[in-house]
């Protein structure tokens, strides 16, 4: 079993509802975090992520000031601030498919509906941290990989151009580990 | 301020550049078992929770108090931005909170109003009396949560409210066959 050291992950979540907040404090509290620093809006999340550094941010979509999706966007500015790389859950009373699609492109790493969950959020932070995924930075997309497999049956055109891109070799932490146990 | 270039392998193709980072989150991980005795993480934090809980009702009813100060603001004064916005917002969040605040059959019928104002093209034409109808039902099934038979009533009351709803935006929304098929298809989130 894949098991993260989560007193030694700083995390920040941005919510505006003070009870989600909350729920998120005492379930990563629960999970073993010490370090959980919390904003209520967009604007007071981008100002926490540049002071504290955090390992994950776990951000709302629907907020004051600037959203989720636009917190995302200016986080992943390569160059911008300390760490454009950082993992972010956006977890989301959102679900439509429209929706998924616009987190994934704006640079989410992992995408949690609500409902929350114990276990889904657990899931999710072991996912971004065992498992993280190589960065592409094209003209229009700066974030993960957003193909999470390599489809060998796929026959259609290779849109991103160049060569290797189809099959560049990812290094996933979470084998490694498990080969090395 | 630390670049990026310092702590990751580029790797540049045609339109495109691959970037690993340096994983400074390597030492955390671990395949370790658990100890005899240790609680799991994700079940000590289910406990956390359920420790919690007893807040639980009071927060769906400052919930309920927020949802039903939008839906008079809307009734007052109309669907301006502002209005529209804190409506959609109060229900939003409760239907992300229901379940886990222990009201699970609240959920449908904050959905009905998300998706009422959210995908009808003119907020303005929305009937307020489908949003009494609304707020008023999300409210009714709080207040009758412990009856024995709240979740049936709240299933056919939502059921009913979800079908007028979709009625509705459907008419709202004829001639644009694309916005239909969003609006009726299903989520593609995995569950948990």
């Amino acid at each position: 079993m894949v098991r993260i050291d989560f007193n030694r992950l700083r995390f920040l979540v941005i919510d505006d509802n003070a009870h989600m907040r909350r729920i998120l404090r005492t379930l990563l509290h629960g999970f073993g975090a010490r370090e959980v620093h919390e904003a209520e809006d967009g604007a007071a999340g981008l100002e926490a992520f540049t002071h504290y550094v955090p390992d994950v941010v776990i951000t709302d979509w629907a907020m004051p000031i600037f959203d989720g999706l636009e917190l995302t966007q200016m986080i992943r500015q390569p160059g911008a601030n300390a760490n454009p790389y950082v993992a972010i859950i956006m977890l989301t009373g959102h679900s439509e498919k429209k929706r998924v699609t616009a987190a994934r492109d704006a640079g989410v790493t992992e995408f949690l509906a609500k409902p929350i969950s114990a276990k889904g959020l657990y899931q999710r932070i072991v996912n971004v941290i065992a498992n993280p995924r190589p960065f592409i930075k094209t003209k229009t997309y700066f974030g993960p990989d957003r193909r999470r497999n390599v489809n060998p049956n796929y026959v259609g055109p290779e849109r991103r151009k160049g060569g290797k891109a189809d099959v560049i070799k990812q290094s996933p932490l979470l084998e490694k580990v498990r080969t090395s146990g | 301020m630390a670049s990026p270039k310092n702590t990751a392998a580029f790797t540049t193709y045609g339109d495109h550049e691959v970037i690993v980072p340096k994983n400074k989150l390597r030492k955390v991980v671990s395949n370790r078992q658990l100890e005899p005795g240790e609680d799991d993480p994700i079940a000590r934090a289910e406990k956390a929770l359920a420790d919690l809980s007893g807040e639980f009702a009071s927060w769906m009813d400052s919930e309920c108090e927020r949802l039903d100060k939008a839906r008079h603001l809307v009734s007052v004064a109309g669907f301006t931005s502002a209005n529209k916005e804190a409506l959609f917002h109060a229900a939003h969040d409760i239907k992300g909170e229901a379940a886990t605040f222990g009201f699970p059959a609240m959920a449908s019928a904050a959905d009905s109003l998300c998706r009422l104002i959210e995908h009808t093209p003119d907020p303005t034409r929305i009937p307020i009396k489908l949003v009494d109808q609304h707020v008023d039902a999300a409210r009714a099934i709080y207040r009758e949560y412990d009856r024995s038979d709240a979740v049936a009533l709240a299933n056919q009351l939502t059921k009913r409210l979800r079908e007028v709803t979709d009625e509705f935006l459907i008419h709202e929304n004829r001639g644009r066959p694309d916005v239909i098929e969003q609006i009726m298809g299903p989520s593609i989130v995995p569950e948990g």
